[in-house]
């Protein structure tokens, strides 16, 4: 049985390596894989499978499902199932490469969510990424869609970095790569490890000030929204902080940090859901604010109920996002003025997202609405309080402004296709999760929840829940009373314009120090090597002169010198005799002269 | 065994003087046979040990105590194997070279057998020699096969390297005179190493930092690869800068321990340097081949980085054999992987004749094998997990940060930012050149032999990515046993 740790991971992975390369039958075989995926969940979740083994000589890596990656493998199935169902409707180009990427992303966070070390997570986690980039460019023709998967994977990524920076950290203060070992760690070593483990998780969730990168991911097919905002790539952030509550309370300074990071997304994304003018613009939005609750729950810490908001949301806003997609497949449109009607036009499609939208502004006695409160109930801090209640109000306001635009009777009959089965399979069962999984609520249901999670947490108190129902009731009949209509300031449409500042803060002045540096490089390091081998040629010429001029002259010189004297004694070699016998009683006589003188 | 897998391809070569006889296929046959004789080794040389393999030792010149010392470990069969694997791809990659085709192949086997050689060597003056030949005979490929300004490429890239070999060549001399007894023979020096200060470390640093390439002295390199032909650039990206990175781990640290630990904290800020400057100067580069040149200064840092963190005596242990696992592993790594992206330019070469990343666009409308592999071995350079990047970067920035001094640490923080930088370059080039609207000039489909070369790199490196046991288990005694040389 411990077999099940690695294949529950793996055959998804493997599945879908083999759809990208061979692309037959693929959505018969994404589905077949998804629900063997479902089954293997269900069994892990059971059995609760581990392995460990040695990744580097004496770093143990592992896998392992215990209460908590119970809960999040099963979630991930079944939401991915359901997906993969819609999509198999959906998606008819490529669909090899779609359907393997899907399978692939899948994996991934089955992975994520089952690693017991940094590694192996850290691997999940980056290959998870690297896969929404490539399904957000799923449609890689249009330039901008490529650009908007650029821009999420290198924005998650820098946040990714914290993990390398926390292995090291783990490395130096632990000398293990471990999860568990992590609240062994002492300061310095325990600082560096949380800091690097709420940056990652902040840039995954989309928290502040990363939340621009999920306005980018709508660029993707409806389907990859809908995987990627509920059980996926996003929640993994949520689920690393709830996994590491107990190390972020350790340091004292982390708690409060990632509570408030949590609570203002889910306060300001929530402003920012409210000024959208496109679904799937708002539902993105949304998705920040809604993960702001569960990151809020992680630094309270109330693991229980931020786990509980995990589960719940992943059902809501896949089931929104499948049901905004229907529209945009069948209708054309994603924008808000232009869906007018839609919801009467496809009832079922209508109905379902009538339910997801009304758990998701918690309202009850619907999902989201018990589980919100089970982190609130956590709450100390008054203002955080205030803050967190606020967000819930402003989750009413965009749930209802999602709602009351779609149900709201069209000015006019546009054109629209219908409605395929596939597309329509996964509705109802998601939207009858949104509704119920508010029974973990319920204190003799939630105890059991919190001991499967091993982690005690506040039961969500009656008047609480009474006041923050009727606060979203209130909130919902006022938005529909204004019919949906408000709330369209420049800023919080455009994101709080956090994508501009990034460009402008990081991106700008980062290219514009490269190109510096490339001139620097050309010109005064390269250019050095010339000047050197400029200086060599010029030496090379002054040693050809005037040196080696000179000394070839003085060469010369001697040997034109040797050469006359050897035209001169040429001279007397006539080869004639009488000449041969003067010049030898000429030297005779001087030969004569100079004896006698001598002597 | 060993001398016959080093001396395997030259036979080839003389072979190719026979008329008549296909060049081609005689140099694919070698370097298939040269691989298989190299797995046999490894299956022979196993793991889990750090006893020196497939040893040879002869006479050569007895007088100076340098001797024909041959022999593997956990350091050199990785990157033997590295070499004979790259040297096939370019030999198949090669199957419809058409100029010259036979002086292009005892060339590529001639260096194979050089390459081989220097990886085998335990003395000195063999790698010298081994050393200076590699820069040989990359110059006439270069020269004899390139494009563009290759002449001057070429001049450069040899006048450079070879005053770097001189360095290297005072710097051995050096280890040689502070040798005791006098020898050339680098076991013999790593038991009782010579008495030799931070000069003779600078002329032996100095020499092999020109050929790793590290900042500053890398300009010759982005002017020879992209002068040069699409399999001589996999060969210099993916062996002869290894001969650099090598150095350090053969000679430059066992054989210097004292010097090596005085100065590591240089080392490390000049691996850091290295990392960023390379990542950052790619950013700005139009033309691909400059680009990818200058990953692999970045990429090359990182293994600076790891070897100088191996010398932080103050460090904890494990960490530094961590990182030094790491950086043997980046080597490996960066040789499959940059290899295979070398080999992916030269199509573009092929097709359009041009390496200006804004003429190109939506490749993959037309190229669809070509764009599939491109975008693997692009997330393989940036160090994604599943890659064998991966699994070398991460060792080193947990090894370096992991040795837990401030100052390492720091280090660590900052060399993790080249990761982001590259992956922000390469997703670039992928906007720019393979997605989206069609560019200037066309690409079309890669070809059998072209799929069959740079594919199977491409493979090896995910193996290494997800299962890299039976080559870290080669490794790690090789790093346990560098970290106890260096902390002599």
């Amino acid at each position: 049985m411990t077999l099940l740790a690695p294949l529950l991971p793996a055959l998804p992975v493997v599945a879908g390596g083999a759809l990208l390369l061979v692309r037959r039958a693929a959505p018969a075989v994404a589905l077949l894989v998804a629900a063997v995926t479902v089954v293997q969940a269900v069994l892990a979740a059971v059995v609760r499978p581990a392995l460990t083994f040695e990744v580097f000589t004496g770093y143990q890596a592992g896998l392992a499902v215990d209460g908590l990656s119970a809960v999040m493998v099963v979630t991930v199935a079944v939401i991915a199932l359901a997906v993969l169902v819609f999509a198999a409707g959906e998606i008819h180009e490529s669909e090899g490469r779609f359907f393997g990427l899907m399978l692939i992303f899948t994996g991934a966070m089955l992975l994520t969510v089952t690693a017991t070390d940094l590694v192996l997570l850290l691997m999940a986690w980056e290959v998870m990424g690297a896969m929404s980039y490539a399904l957000i460019g799923f449609r890689w023709r249009d330039p901008g869609r490529v650009r908007s998967g650029t821009l999420a994977f290198v924005t998650t990524r820098a946040g990714d970095l914290g993990l390398y920076l926390a292995a090291g950290g783990a490395v130096a203060g632990a000398h293990t790569l471990t999860l568990a070992s992590l609240t062994t760690l002492n300061a310095p070593w325990l600082h560096l490890v949380t800091a690097g483990l709420v940056a990652a998780a902040l840039g995954k969730s989309a928290q502040l000030p990363f939340s621009f990168w999920l306005s980018r991911a709508m660029a993707g097919p409806s389907p990859v929204s809908a995987l990627l905002h509920s059980a996926t790539m996003v929640a993994a952030g949520a689920y690393l902080l709830l996994r590491t509550a107990p190390v972020l309370a350790a340091t004292g300074w982390a708690g409060p940090l990632v509570a408030w990071a949590g609570a203002a997304t889910a306060l300001l994304l929530g402003a920012v859901a409210v000024a959208q003018r496109d679904l799937k613009q708002l539902l993105a939005a949304s998705t920040c604010a809604q993960l702001g609750f569960m990151v809020l729950a992680a630094g309270v810490p109330a693991v229980a109920g931020g786990t509980a908001q995990l589960v719940a949301h992943a059902a809501v806003k896949s089931l929104l996002f499948l049901g905004a997609g229907a529209w945009l497949s069948t209708l054309g449109t994603q924008r808000l003025a232009e869906l007018r009607g839609a919801a009467r036009r496809y009832p079922l499609v209508g109905v379902t997202f009538g339910i997801g939208a009304l758990a998701l502004a918690g309202l009850p006695p619907l999902s989201l609405w018990v589980t919100k409160d089970a982190v609130l109930a956590a709450v100390d801090d008054p203002v955080l309080s205030v803050v967190s209640l606020a967000a819930g109000a402003l989750a009413a306001a965009y749930a209802a402004k999602a709602l009351i635009t779609v149900w709201l009777p069209a000015p006019e009959q546009r054109d629209a296709a219908p409605l395929g089965l596939l597309e329509r399979l996964p509705l109802p069962p998601l939207a009858l999760l949104a509704a119920s999984l508010g029974i973990l609520g319920l204190p003799a249901l939630f105890d059991a929840w919190a001991r499967l999670l091993g982690a005690p947490g506040p039961v969500p108190e009656a008047g609480e829940l009474a006041w923050s129902g009727l606060l979203a009731l209130a909130v919902v009949l006022l938005v529909i009373r204004a019919r949906g209509a408000f709330g369209e300031i420049g800023v919080l449409t455009g994101w709080l314009r956090l994508e501009p500042l990034a460009v402008a803060a990081i991106w700008r002045p980062l290219t514009a120090a490269a190109r510096a540096l490339a001139r620097f490089d050309d010109h005064v390091i390269d250019g050095a090597v010339r000047t050197v081998a400029r200086a060599a040629k010029a030496a090379a010429r002054i040693a050809r002169s005037p040196f080696e001029s000179g000394v070839d002259g003085l060469v010369r010189a001697a040997a034109g010198g040797v050469g006359r004297l050897g035209a001169l004694a040429r001279k007397p070699q006539t080869g004639q005799v009488h000449t041969y016998l003067a010049q030898a009683t000429v030297a005779a006589a001087v030969l004569a002269i100079v004896i006698v003188l001598v002597r | 065994m060993l001398s016959l897998t080093v001396f395997l391809p030259l036979l080839a070569a003389a072979l190719l003087a026979v008329p008549r006889l296909p060049a081609r296929w005689v140099w694919v046959s070698a370097a298939t046979a040269d691989l298989a004789l190299v797995v046999i080794m490894w299956l022979g040389y196993g793991g889990g040990t750090d006893s020196i393999g497939y040893e040879e030792r002869l006479r050569w010149i007895p007088s100076v105590g340098a001797g024909y010392h041959v022999g593997v470990d956990g350091l050199s069969l990785p990157l033997i194997a590295l070499t004979a694997v790259l040297f096939l791809a370019c030999a198949i990659y090669s199957l419809t070279q058409e100029e010259r085709p036979k002086s292009y192949a005892a060339l590529f086997l001639f260096l194979q057998t050089v390459s081989t050689g220097l990886f085998a060597a335990l003395d000195l003056l063999l790698f010298f020699v081994f050393f200076d030949l590699s820069i040989v005979g990359m110059y006439f490929v270069i020269v004899g096969w390139g494009h563009g300004d290759r002449a001057r490429s070429a001049l450069t890239f040899f006048l450079y390297t070879f005053l770097g070999s001189l360095a290297l060549l005072l710097g051995f001399i050096g280890l040689y005179l502070g040798g005791e007894p006098r020898t050339f023979d680098i076991v013999d020096l790593t038991a009782a190493p010579p008495r030799a200060g931070a000069l003779v470390l600078l002329a032996v640093g100095v020499g092999l930092a020109v050929k790793t390439p590290i900042v500053p002295f890398h300009t010759w390199l982005p002017p020879a690869h992209t002068d040069a032909p699409a399999a001589g650039s996999a060969i210099l990206a993916g062996i002869l800068l290894k001969m650099g990175t090598y150095g350090f781990a053969r000679i430059a640290m066992p054989l210097l321990p004292g010097p090596w630990r005085q100065y590591a904290w240089v080392i490390v800020a000049v691996g850091v340097v290295s990392v960023l400057y390379g990542a950052l100067v790619a950013l700005a580069q139009q033309n691909v081949k400059r680009l990818i040149a200058y990953t692999s200064v970045n990429h090359m840092g990182y293994i600076v980085l790891a070897l100088g963190a191996a010398g932080l005596a103050a460090g904890d242990e494990p960490a530094r054999r961590l990182a030094v696992t790491g950086a043997v592993t980046q080597m490996v790594s960066h040789g499959l992987v940059t290899g295979a992206l070398f080999l992916l330019t030269g199509l573009l070469w092929d097709r359009a004749h041009s390496y200006d990343l804004r003429r190109f666009g939506g490749i993959a409308a037309t190229a669809r094998t070509f764009t599939l592999m491109t975008v693997v071995a692009a997330f393989a350079s940036l160090g994604l997990p599943g890659l064998s990047g991966f699994i070398a970067e991460f060792q080193i920035f947990a090894g370096v940060i992991g040795t837990g001094l401030p100052g390492a640490v720091v280090a660590g923080g900052l060399s993790v930012a080249g990761i982001l930088i590259t992956a922000a370059l390469f997703l670039r080039v992928l906007q720019r050149a393979f997605l989206g609207a069609p560019g200037e000039l066309r690409v079309s489909e890669a070809r059998a032999y072209e799929v069959g070369s740079i594919a199977p790199l491409l493979a090896l490196s995910l193996v290494i990515g997800i299962a890299p046991r039976w080559l870290l288990d080669l490794i790690e005694p090789f790093s346990a046993a560098l970290v106890t040389w260096v902390s002599r």
